[in-house]
């Protein structure tokens, strides 16, 4: 399959302005990368250089202190997600780019099953047809049955991982940003995410994902970035205003 | 996505006036009391954008003019400067240059209002049933038989049992009484919703019971909502957007989940620091 490139990350910083602190607090420092089509990019380096920072800046949970994030719609056209239009945003998270995060966010009082099935459902495909998907992409994350239809708010990190990958993966976006998608994982399970990471690739997925193991990174990134910890720490708020 | 409504420069001024008004107060003076001519700003400013299915929260602290905002939008109080204009089955309503009658028309027929004081929202003299039926004939749906059946079936749908249709909602608790409300809200399928701090002061086991109820409202009938609060977590469970008032004004604005983790505004960063 022909990459194309889905996400150009061109000189993207973050930094934290705390009021009540005083301070700043630099995350990601001028990062520049790309996403292609079909493939895995993969973030790397120490804690504090910023990878989740550029995940959440894409997703615009942050927004950017400065640089571009242009990104290929599926309708071909350009835009740019620091600046583009919140409503925008909603209609390509609903469509176009899917999040795993490390921490699953679910509505209260949902079974794991529907909580799964929600980004389907909210694309208008009928309920059961949604739980029949969401049920089958459980099964492949080794999720036991009988947790199924109760809500996740009660499970382990590892349960809660493989909920919050399946509910990723079911949804089928262009473009998937993944935070340490493997990280409290069992071996066998980890083996069956990264069969679904290859699954998502042949269809043509563009992936940007954190990974801490090298040798998974090595096994399924098509290329890998490597951020540094920025150099200077925190500022003074006033210094720089 | 199609706008539902579009809000430009909303203010709300109580009392006389003065030209300082606008420039004496806010959130940099700390006060939304005019220090010349002693007027409230209650609201000032406020802009957005509401799309269909959207549900916007509007979160600030008592006095900070969120629910003024809502109270003017729904024609309970007329605004002092700016315009609204609701969209709807083709045609563009510009809310404020409406008639009286046209105004009643909309708010009984194509908008749904839920107060934080069942009282505001319920005619405490009828019963729950009656109050639907209401709001029914003031849209012209006049056959006894369907008005009957019309309030049973929201009421069930908000969980009120129709046997307790005909009775007094003084006899309710105080969550049934918000599902009453939300069940005439409902009434007549209006395409948007206002709720101001529908769950304050319930006991959080009838407040996650209100709060599923409005989400599964939002998902099966695509109805746009604005959602006042001053509770971080209705705003986290219900918003895909958040405006954030503070004195009057709109301070910061954004997706929920950026205003929740990476708020810019020093009042916001409190606020969610200061969450439970």
């Amino acid at each position: 399959m022909k990459q194309q490139l889905v996400l150009s990350v061109e000189g993207y910083s973050k930094a934290f302005s705390l009021h009540e602190q005083g301070t700043v607090i630099p995350s990601a420092k001028d990062v520049s990368l790309q996403v292609y089509s079909a493939s895995l990019t993969a973030l790397v380096g120490p804690t504090g250089a910023g990878k989740s920072s550029i995940l959440k800046g894409i997703y615009r949970t942050y927004l950017a202190t400065s640089g571009q994030l242009f990104y290929t719609m599926q309708s071909g056209e350009q835009v740019d997600l620091v600046q583009a239009d919140e409503h925008l945003i909603l209609t390509l998270r609903r469509n176009e780019i899917g999040f795993v995060t490390q921490f699953l966010h679910f509505l209260p009082r949902q079974p794991t099953e529907l909580v799964v099935a929600q980004p389907l459902i909210q694309r208008g495909r009928p309920v059961e047809e949604a739980l029949a998907v969401a049920r089958d992409m459980l099964a492949a994350m080794n999720l036991p049955r009988r947790l199924w239809s109760i809500s996740p708010a009660t499970f382990s990190g590892g349960e809660k991982q493989r909920v919050n990958l399946a509910r990723g993966l079911v949804a089928r976006p262009r473009l998937l940003l993944l935070d340490e998608p493997t990280a409290s994982l069992d071996p066998i399970t980890c083996e069956r995410v990264i069969r679904q990471i290859e699954e998502l690739k042949k269809e043509g997925v563009a992936m940007l994902a954190i990974f801490h193991q090298p040798e998974l990174v090595k096994r399924i990134a098509d290329r890998v970035v490597e951020l540094e910890p920025p150099l200077n720490g925190q500022t003074q708020l006033e210094d720089i205003a | 996505m199609d706008e539902v409504l579009s809000v430009r420069g909303l203010s709300k001024r109580y009392g006389q006036g003065c030209p300082a008004c606008y420039e004496l107060t806010g959130p940099r003076f700390e006060t939304n009391l005019c220090p010349r001519c002693g007027s409230v700003v209650a609201a000032h400013d406020v802009s957005f954008s509401l799309y269909q299915g959207e549900i916007l929260g509007i979160m600030g602290e008592s006095g900070s003019g969120k629910s003024t905002a809502v109270k003017c939008l729904y024609f309970d109080e007329p605004p002092s400067a700016g315009s609204a204009e609701f969209f709807d089955q083709g045609e563009a309503y510009q809310l404020f240059d409406l008639n009286k009658a046209q105004q009643r028309r909309l708010a009984n027929q194509r908008f749904g209002m839920v107060y934080q004081n069942p009282h505001l929202g319920l005619n405490f003299d009828i019963s729950a049933g009656g109050n639907i039926a209401e709001r029914l004939l003031m849209s012209n749906v006049d056959n006894y038989a369907k008005i009957r059946q019309r309030a049973i079936s929201l009421l069930s749908r908000t969980e009120v049992l129709a046997e307790r249709m005909d009775e007094m909602p003084r006899n309710f608790s105080g969550g049934m009484q918000q599902r009453v409300q939300i069940a005439k809200a409902l009434a007549t399928n209006p395409p948007l919703l206002f709720l101001d701090e529908v769950t304050t002061g319930l006991d959080l086991s009838v407040q996650a019971a209100i709060l599923d109820l409005i989400l599964e409202i939002q998902q099966q009938s695509r109805t746009s909502m604005i959602v006042v609060t001053h509770d971080l977590g209705v705003i986290r469970l219900l918003a895909d957007r958040t405006l954030v008032m503070k004195y009057g004004r709109v301070i910061e604005s954004g997706l929920t989940d950026q205003i929740l983790e990476d708020p810019q505004h020093a009042y916001t960063q409190r606020l969610v620091a200061s969450a439970l």
